[in-house]
């Protein structure tokens, strides 16, 4: 069984966004609003090339964007606090709002040099969860297939233990087997109370996986059933 | 043991080899014979000038004279470092990147070594200033120029290597390390490799120069040393420099990768 460290169950933590744009000399995109809270899964649909890519990546501060975006925590003994992430340096930020793209990218020569040495069991765990051989840790990541990368990309996050989980993507590159071994592991970390947006195409994975499912065009997201 | 002055029928003779060659490469059908020919005219008709340019300068002995000619050279060495790059950064950027970090350490390593290891009397003496700033800062531009090109031709390729460590919460400093470190090493390895070979493989230039001139091998060497530690502390710096300006110029106050700002 999938084992992650989950965050003090008793702390309520909601990702809030607000008036996010980016204005570009070609386009403007947003302004969008959203809010995803702990545990919760919200899958984010619509055409291609609108842009749900740049709004994760915006949500992340990976791309220049305005906005008002913040984090609130409360507990059931404590008042509710406000994190915003103007206030916030962009490190500390990304390491609670974490974007794992479509196709990441790598920097060492294999999975097991890409994560903290504190890490590794909860690694290894998490490779049979996703239906990967514990040999893949120290195996040449240029040697692995695109799917195989694609899971080792969202393990290299999940151990981080971020609190808000933002997947361009996650299965793109996976088979249907693969990609319910990797849904199962995405309904574990919601049970442990991690927040996930969702960027996905896939009709019967976001009956699967999605709490809501909000609909982007150019200028709104649009929330409809999921 | 006196220095041997070197005749015109010497330079006549010397000359004649590189026609000699540019002969062989016609006869070999090797196409390089116009620009051998061109380069060694250049290089002559350039040493003579500067030649005569210097006497007259050390003649003078002025301090402003002096300081007009180093401008000069570094307004030049700046030039040639954003022009020699494929890539560039977009306005005032691409020239103060290569220029900051060159002026800096040339300037740093020549004062240092006039003030506190030549001592020539006085300190700007036109002689002693311009020769090294001349040497430091050919070492000098190269380091920088070599570092800049391998970071502008990287980042694009390694781009999502990068981000994806943004993304992971790493600082952009830690998100480029690994080109920093290889653009440092890039722009080093000329100079460590002047220095490794240093007497072993090959004399180098001013040694050989100030023995011909009929100075001791043994204060040449010292000359060389001293030389080639300037050297090396110059390219570092402004290897160093240039690297992180321009990883800083790459990147914004919220560390994102911007490669908008590359063209």
């Amino acid at each position: 069984m999938l084992s992650i460290t989950p965050p003090a169950p008793a702390v309520t933590r909601s990702l809030h966004v607000r008036e996010l744009r980016r204005t570009t000399a070609e386009r403007v995109i947003g302004p969008y609003a959203l809010s995803l809270h702990s545990g919760e899964c919200v899958v984010v649909s619509g055409p291609s090339g609108v842009g749900k890519s740049l709004l994760l990546r915006m949500i992340a501060d990976l791309d220049p964007n305005q906005g008002e975006l913040s984090i609130t925590t409360s507990t059931v003994d404590t008042p509710m606090t406000t994190h915003a992430r103007a206030a916030m340096s962009a490190p500390a930020w990304r390491k609670q709002v974490t974007y794992v793209a479509a196709e990441s990218g790598w920097w060492a020569d294999t999975l097991s040099d890409h994560l903290h040495i504190a890490s590794h069991a909860q690694a290894l765990t998490l490779l049979a969860s996703l239906g990967l051989a514990s040999d893949l840790m120290q195996a040449p990541i240029a040697r692995l297939s695109s799917g195989e990368r694609q899971r080792c990309a969202l393990l290299r996050a999940i151990v981080q233990q971020p609190h808000f989980l933002l997947l361009d993507e996650p299965s793109s590159a996976l088979d249907g087997d693969s990609a319910l071994r990797l849904e199962a592991v995405l309904h574990s970390l919601k049970n442990n109370g991690t927040g996930l947006l969702v960027v996905s195409h896939n009709a019967a994975q976001i009956s699967r996986i999605a709490d809501r499912v909000l609909y982007m065009s150019s200028t709104a997201l649009l929330e409809s059933p999921a | 043991m006196s220095a041997l002055m070197i005749t015109p029928l010497a330079l006549i003779i010397t000359t004649l080899l590189v026609v000699l060659c540019a002969a062989l490469s016609l006869v070999l059908a090797l196409g390089v014979q116009r620009q051998l020919l061109w380069a060694a005219l250049r290089m002559m008709v350039q040493l003579l000038i500067v030649g005569l340019f210097l006497r007259q300068i050390f003649a003078l002995s002025s301090a402003w004279l002096t300081g007009l000619v180093i401008c000069a050279m570094l307004a030049a060495a700046c030039y040639e470092v954003s022009a020699r790059q494929e890539r560039r950064l977009r306005g005032i950027w691409h020239y103060l990147n290569g220029a900051a970090p060159i002026v800096a350490a040339t300037l740093g390593v020549a004062l240092l070594a006039l003030t506190l290891a030549l001592q020539p009397s006085p300190w700007y003496d036109a002689r002693h200033a311009i020769p090294l700033v001349g040497i430091i800062l050919g070492t000098v531009m190269n380091s920088a120029s070599l570092a800049l090109n391998y970071v502008f031709s990287t980042v694009t390729r390694e781009r999502n290597a990068i981000e994806a460590r943004l993304a992971l919460g790493a600082s952009r400093y830690v998100a480029f390390h690994d080109i920093i470190r290889r653009a440092v090493r890039a722009g080093l390895l000329p100079i460590m490799n002047q220095m490794a070979a240093a007497g072993i493989i090959t004399l180098p230039g001013l040694m050989t120069g100030q023995i011909l001139a009929g100075m001791d091998p043994t204060a040449a060497a010292r000359y060389q040393i001293l030389l080639l530690s300037l050297l090396a502390g110059g390219g570092f710096l402004a290897t160093v420099g240039a690297t992180l300006l321009a990883v800083r110029q790459l990147s914004d106050e919220r560390d994102r990768l911007r490669l908008d700002r590359l063209r």
